[in-house]
């Protein structure tokens, strides 16, 4: 066997082993990939790990994706309506912790303050990886505390830039010149910042003019494959420009995906490149996991292990300050603070970088990558403890006097997920009577929930064990009213466990209801339909239409498009083909158009109309 | 002066030429409501409370709707079954409405003499109308006979405009007191006890 194929065999095997079993304990599957990373490393079974740098190389690159998609998401008007949290949260976070961590590598030997705050800078920086795929598996990214790690992770994918750029100065200060390998070898401190700062302009100006018009011409090919291999080549070619002139070649990315944020071809590259990235980054956790140099922890176990503790604990602990003051609930914070505790895939990018301008020796980048391996796993261990903590405050089993009859009371309903849509259905069934379970993951609306009387599991509602305790099997209808990221994982543990449980389930709009229709649920809700058909009844209305007539269109209407979707569904899987790219989505909606245009509301609609039955008359 | 609360029931107005044209001459006086219940509660969810106190507001209403099906369309059924409650308009302590007068004002495309017991529909619109005069009388209110617009299929547009001026004077007359529900009680259609000449 190649070494490429057993390679290709062990990554994926470990991959496919310990994912699902880290999944299944709770651990998400970013610890997952460092399991599996060190399981295989060469300091733990020992089957891949000589070229463990080469697979290091090509690992990075699923960094390099992620960055290049970090940027195509990062949406100007997005950062503008977050400015107060980005700026505020993020560049608090950010000064503070490098400042911080800055002053203790002086304390514990660093012979220079620039080594000192380039180190405090690169440990500055969180893992959005980690931090947001674990936030968005547990599904708090709506709460306050998701809402501000986005913040504060989206000031950090923002400060890279200058941070990048700003390095070079700081390696000034040491007259080590580096050893010509790379074109910017030999260049001093400011004609390097001014030759990234060229680079910089150079991608904006051809991503815009040479790129998009490109891209525009595959698209007109209509051959999907070829615009997914154009995606590719844009990451892969301005990496590898990137290379060459010696710049990161995840900053080029970033970059590019800025300038191609704008452009009409946006969510293509986005679907497009998605499943590189997840498996790219996978790879590169792996990567990460096998390289964690063992034998520096077993030679100097004691100061890897409290260099790691003591920098998660001053960035949990800033962290926390921040949070503080931005007016965080404890337990919000809690999950805000130890989520953003870790150091990110960022710092491997930043080390990489410091120490080809060696403002660190070799020794320290060593350390201080092994550190923020050690942080990336320490995290979702800590994350559950979290979650047990506030888990232990909130119940599910709730403990105090007067609720411990309530338990008994088994409700009839259950409601998955409180937000606005779920409160709304949940006060109906309220002021009618009715009192449900609800099960709902924001903490800090657990603890009003509880307040007004209501009878609440904090916790994933995805989980089996949870909808057991919430009182699923005696249940006898399920509403799911989570984010449609979630809804199809409650409907799969429903059917698996509850099948005898009714499940009436909101969707966001058509292609969530699609997934539902394909998962069997009978019963889906799609959030925008009533109240948009409401809006357009207002408007007849206003237009002169008689009411009765208005209101008698819109509730037809909703019985057409419902036809409609079950129509376009099978259609859909006719084709065997899921609605993946904006393209198909407009070929959709042009198939609908079209089809109301077939569809005349008035049409057959004999009801109460005395100007036929006149004419009926005349003619008879 | 006694006031006139017309409650105006018809589900496709915009397809019915003559109650638009009834509609079009409704006289503009200060001692007549018009209240038009299809615009107001689309979705038949009649506000009781509101419909009651309006009711107590006036001493004559007006259920003016098209004869469907020897009967009225289904939002004035509901509007009797809602708003004529239970220990308010009948049964025990049911006397918010005692001593006011209600008649019906219908269009239908049948002419007259199909009102007949030798007619076509083999009875006259007095009996027709029984359940509606016996829910009048149980409130306690005075049965006023119908003002009826026949044969709306055959009627041109200068019989229409008659018709049309016809009601409107007639509501009119009602809502200055010259005309008193004991002055018409003994007659089968209110068209005849008040001649479009005399009023």
């Amino acid at each position: 066997m190649s070494g490429f194929l057993g390679n290709a065999v062990v990554y994926l095997g470990a991959a496919v082993l310990c994912v699902p079993l880290a999944k299944r304990l709770g651990l998400g599957s970013v610890l997952g990939y460092l399991i599996a990373g060190m399981v295989i490393g060469p300091f733990a079974l020992g089957f891949v790990g000589q070229e463990g740098k080469d697979i290091m190389h090509f690992a990075e690159f699923g960094v390099v994706i992620m960055l290049f998609l970090v940027g195509l998401e990062l949406e100007p008007e997005m950062l503008w309506r977050m400015r107060k949290q980005v700026v505020g949260l993020g560049a608090a976070q950010v000064a503070l912790t490098a400042v911080l961590l800055g002053a203790f590598s002086l304390l514990v030997g660093f012979y220079q303050w620039q080594a000192g705050l380039a180190a405090g800078l690169a440990l500055a920086m969180s893992s959005t990886a980690i931090a947001l795929q674990s936030l968005k598996e547990k599904g708090v990214m709506h709460t306050s505390a998701g809402q501000s790690s986005f913040a504060v992770l989206l000031f950090q994918d923002v400060a890279v830039i200058p941070i990048l750029a700003l390095l070079p100065l700081l390696a000034s200060g040491s007259d080590h010149p580096t050893p010509g390998s790379h074109g910017l070898g030999t260049l001093s401190g400011w004609q390097r910042t001014l030759v990234l700062l060229a680079a910089v302009a150079v991608v904006i100006v051809v991503g815009r003019y040479v790129v998009v018009p490109l891209l525009r011409i595959v698209a007109r090919t209509r051959l999907r494959e070829l615009f997914t291999a154009s995606a590719l080549l844009v990451v892969v070619g301005v990496a590898a420009v990137m290379e060459v002139v010696g710049l990161s070649p995840a900053l080029g990315t970033f970059l590019a995906g800025v300038v191609l944020a704008n452009s009409e071809y946006r969510h293509e590259l986005e679907s497009d490149l998605d499943p590189f990235k997840g498996l790219l980054l996978g790879l590169f956790f792996m990567a990460v996991g096998a390289s964690i140099n063992f034998d520096l922890i077993v030679s100097s176990p004691g100061l890897l292990i409290s260099v790691t503790f003591g920098v998660v604990a001053v960035k949990i602990l800033l962290l926390a300050i921040i949070g503080k003051l931005a007016r965080l609930g404890p337990d919000q914070n809690m999950i805000f603070s130890v989520g953003l505790g870790q150091v990110g895939e960022f710092a491997f990018v930043l080390l990489t970088f410091i120490a080809q301008l060696r403002i660190l020796d070799t020794l320290w980048v060593d350390t201080l990558m092994a550190v923020t391996a050690m942080s990336m796993t320490l995290t979702p261990v800590l994350m559950l403890a979290t979650e047990r903590v506030i888990a232990a405050r909130y119940g599910p089993q709730e403990r105090t006097g007067r609720e411990a009859d309530a338990i008994q009371v088994r409700n009839r309903v259950i409601i998955a997920g409180f937000g606005h849509f779920g409160s709304t259905l949940g006060r109906l069934l309220r002021a009618n009577g009715f009192e449900a379970t609800i099960l709902d993951n924001d903490s800090d609306q657990v603890d009003l929930l509880r307040k007004m009387g209501f009878k609440v599991f904090y916790g994933d509602a995805t989980r089996h064990d949870l909808l057991e305790a919430a009182g699923a099997r005696e249940a006898e209808i399920l509403v799911c009213a989570l984010t449609p990221e979630t809804a199809p994982t409650l409907v799969e543990t429903v059917h698996k466990h509850f099948p005898d449980l009714k499940l009436l389930v909101r969707s966001r709009n058509r292609m969530d209801a699609y997934e539902l229709m394909d998962q069997g649920v009978l019963h889906i809700y799609r959030e925008t339909l009533d109240s948009a058909v409401r809006m357009g009844v207002d408007v007849l209305k206003e237009l002169g239409q008689r009411h009765y007539s208005a209101y008698r269109a819109g509730q037809n209407f909703i019985k057409y498009d419902q036809a409609a979707l079950k129509e376009l569904a099978a259609k859909r899987r006719d084709t065997g083909d899921y609605i993946t790219s904006v393209r198909e989505k407009i070929e959709e909606q042009e198939d609908l158009l079209r089809k109301d245009l077939h569809h005349d509301p008035a049409h057959g609609d004999h009801a109460w109309n005395s100007e036929e039955l006149r004419d009926a008359l005349k003619k008879a | 002066m006694p006031k006139v609360l017309v409650l105006f029931a018809h589900p496709r107005l915009e397809k019915s030429r003559t109650n638009k044209a009834l509609l079009r001459r409704f006289p503009k006086h200060k001692d007549i409501t018009f209240r038009d219940l299809y615009e107001l509660y689309p979705d038949f969810n009649i506000d009781v409370r509101k419909e009651q106190a309006l009711l107590t507001g006036h001493d004559i209403v007006v259920w003016h709707h098209p004869f469907y099906w020897y009967s009225a369309p289904p939002l004035l059924k509901q509007w009797i079954d809602l708003v004529l409650a239970f220990g308010w308009a009948y049964g025990p302590g049911g006397t918010a409405l005692k001593g006011m007068s209600v008649f019906q004002v219908l269009t239908t495309g049948g002419p007259q003499q199909a009102y007949s017991s030798e007619g076509f529909h083999g009875s006259t619109m007095h009996e027709f109308l029984r359940p509606m005069q016996r829910t009048v009388t149980l409130c306690g209110m005075n049965w006023i006979p119908p003002f009826v617009v026949h044969g709306t299929h055959q009627l041109g547009d200068a019989e229409l405009e008659r018709s049309a001026e016809h009601y409107a004077l007639l509501l009119t007359s009602f809502a200055e007191g010259r005309t008193t529900a004991e002055q018409v009680a003994e007659k089968a259609y209110l068209n005849d006890a008040l001649p479009l000449r005399t009023i």
